[in-house]
């Protein structure tokens, strides 16, 4: 048998995820790497790269439409199927919960797609990872932000010091069992209700 | 005694999760004694790929997706089953205002007519076929869907062959509108409220809808797996209540504003109330200013729409058998039929006395004109059903019908 190397086609509206994975599968040996980011018109490139494997994100809604692709079997003339293996419903979960799957020629060997798959799951995972402390990193910025506003309308209330109104602002939400910044927050929202319009 | 389960229920943004979404959001899930966590997916492919791995127990599902998983025609196919019907109608087909215009040179309209409007249709591929013109291009949501099997039905029996005049293809249903706007489809079939958004946007013209190809048709359906059904009955029968008191709150008239005001947010359907409300009226704008009354447009209770009927598997089958996506053998018709699980239905909505057929299986299209059934308890009133094409489905007859319709 001949060790050809496999055709992936890793469909994925996020350009940064997909050329994570893109960059994931070069460095396991994976040359015959394609990306798309738009389904519109992929029945095409299917059609000319003949992919052995597909890697897809499971938030695009346009799976139905690649399923309904492999089930015309006009654009790909041979039968797919999802996964690897149907009953290892663990590798399934794992990828799942990553937010990838992926479809596979029928007749390809596990231990050559499985290694495929492990990859763009950790990918995955290390992408939302990495979206998460960004949401995270901008929400402390956000929350500084506020913070400052609330300490600002208590010394200008309050006639009192920055270290004052900031002992308070800690005061209250260890009274409440609140974080400072929603008790900032409520604060800043209630000044402005209360301010002359 | 409660049935102590935690339940993760997967739907797509479509008017007819609304069985769903009031049975937890109005709490008769939480008075069954359940927890119920509604998740809003993407695909339909993710519900099935979810339900698969045990991540959701139940979902929301096109009636004919759990048969072609029970078939084994899906990539990822588990035994599922469906003991409960989300209602029946819903869905409209939808052309651009180019195609329409065309159609009404060919003397469709003012309607939603199947006959007229569908013999206009035929006239347009004549002429297109005639002048050299590429196949129309019509969508629908998914290939095991309501909307792909009664559009080809309308389609061919009007005389247009789906698989050779015109070109079937799968698009979202959210993405429909769009699509259908920039030229990338002629036309369309799916679910409400797409099709509204595709008037209100200006991109089309409803053509027809579901409930006059098939009145009283079903759509869709509460998939659930075996495993979960056999491991957690109890928890599926308090579902199958709580989702049958939903059923019937939907169906009130006087709630009608209210359940718009429920599926309307951001995190349902997104879109405003009063775009749903023509749904529950069955007024619908059928774009350029046409309007129509559809009698029983959307139905989420009355008519016995929560009952899962085997004779709707079967007729699903015979149609998956007439577009070749599926073997015919006695032993898959059996499969396909017993997919549906009426007992599972009758069991859990025997302490509520609700009203009961007396059969599992009925004449599709036999009924002229709304008829009482031989039920239990209450009195269950069907009908009029019926094809528009005037054809009978005899589920005791499935050969027959299956070398009948070519």
């Amino acid at each position: 048998m001949t060790h050809r190397d496999l055709t992936i086609l890793v469909i994925d509206e996020n350009a940064i995820r997909a050329s994570i994975i893109e960059a994931g599968l070069h460095n396991a040996g994976h040359s015959r790497v394609s990306v798309v980011h738009d389904v519109h018109g992929v029945g095409r490139v299917i059609e000319r790269l003949q992919p052995d494997v597909i890697v897809i994100d499971l938030e695009n809604p346009n799976r139905d439409l690649l399923e309904s692709m492999f089930q015309l079997s006009r654009s790909v003339k041979r039968p797919i199927a999802m996964f690897v293996d149907r009953s290892d419903s663990s590798m399934i979960e794992a990828a799942i919960d990553a937010g990838v799957s992926a479809y596979v020629v029928d007749g390809l060997r596990q231990e050559r797609v499985k290694p495929i798959l492990d990859m763009a799951i950790g990918r995955f995972n290390a992408f939302s990872r990495m979206e998460r402390e960004l949401a995270e990193a901008r929400s402390e910025l956000a929350d500084r932000k506020v913070i400052d506003r609330a300490k600002g309308i208590l010394m200008k209330s309050r006639g009192i010091g920055e270290e004052e109104a900031y002992k308070l602002l800690r005061t209250t939400a260890m009274n409440q069992n609140r974080k400072i910044a929603e008790i900032a927050q409520s604060l800043v929202l209630a000044a402005g209700l209360l301010e002359d319009p | 005694m409660a049935a102590t389960a935690d339940i993760t229920l997967g739907y797509m943004p479509l008017f007819d999760s609304a069985v769903l979404i009031a049975a937890v959001e109005k709490g008769f899930t939480g008075e069954e004694g359940l927890s119920v966590q509604l998740v809003r997916e993407t695909s339909w492919a993710n519900i099935r790929d979810r339900i698969a791995v045990g991540q959701f127990q139940a979902a929301h599902m096109l009636a004919p997706m759990p048969i072609a998983s029970n078939l084994g025609l899906t990539p990822l196919s588990l035994e599922l089953v469906a003991p409960f019907a989300l209602g029946l109608g819903g869905n409209a087909v939808t052309v651009s205002r180019d195609l329409w215009g065309h159609m009404v040179g060919k003397g469709a309209g003012p309607g939603t007519d199947p006959g007229a409007n569908g013999t206009a249709l035929s006239q347009v591929v004549e002429y297109r076929r005639a002048a050299g013109e590429p196949p129309l291009r019509f969508a629908v949501v998914h290939p095991f869907s309501g909307h792909n099997y009664e559009l080809r039905y309308w389609l061919s029996a009007c005389g247009i062959d789906p698989e050779r005049d015109v070109e079937i293809v799968v698009v979202p249903p959210s993405l429909m509108a769009d699509a259908l706007a920039t030229g990338a489809i002629d036309g369309f079939c799916a679910g409400e409220p797409w099709n509204s958004v595709a008037i209100a946007g200006g991109a089309g013209r409803i053509a027809t809808t579901k409930a006059s190809i098939w009145r009283l048709s079903p759509e869709k359906v509460l998939g659930v797996s075996a495993r979960f059904a056999t491991e957690h009955r109890p928890a599926l029968d308090a579902l199958l209540r709580a989702l049958y008191r939903s059923s019937t709150w939907c169906g009130d008239t006087t709630n009608h504003e209210e359940l718009a005001a429920l599926m309307s947010p951001a995190e349902h359907l997104g879109l405003p109330r009063e775009r749903l409300m023509p749904i529950l009226t069955g007024h619908l704008a059928l774009g350029d200013g046409a309007a129509d009354a559809i009698p029983e447009f959307f139905v989420p209770h009355a008519k016995g729409a929560t009952f899962p009927w085997q004779s709707h598997a079967l007729w699903f089958y015979s149609q998956m058998v007439r577009w070749g996506h599926a073997e015919h053998s006695p032993a898959q018709a059996e499969r396909a039929r017993d997919t549906y699980r009426p007992d599972i239905y009758r069991q859990a909505l025997k302490p509520m006395a609700a009203p009961m057929p007396g059969a599992n299986m009925k004449v599709e299209g036999a009924l002229t004109a709304a008829a009482p059934v031989g039920a239990s308890e209450k009195g269950l009133v069907l009908g009029p059903d019926g094809f528009f094409d005037g054809r009978i489905f005899d589920p005791d007859r499935l050969d027959e019908y299956l070398a009948s319709q070519s």
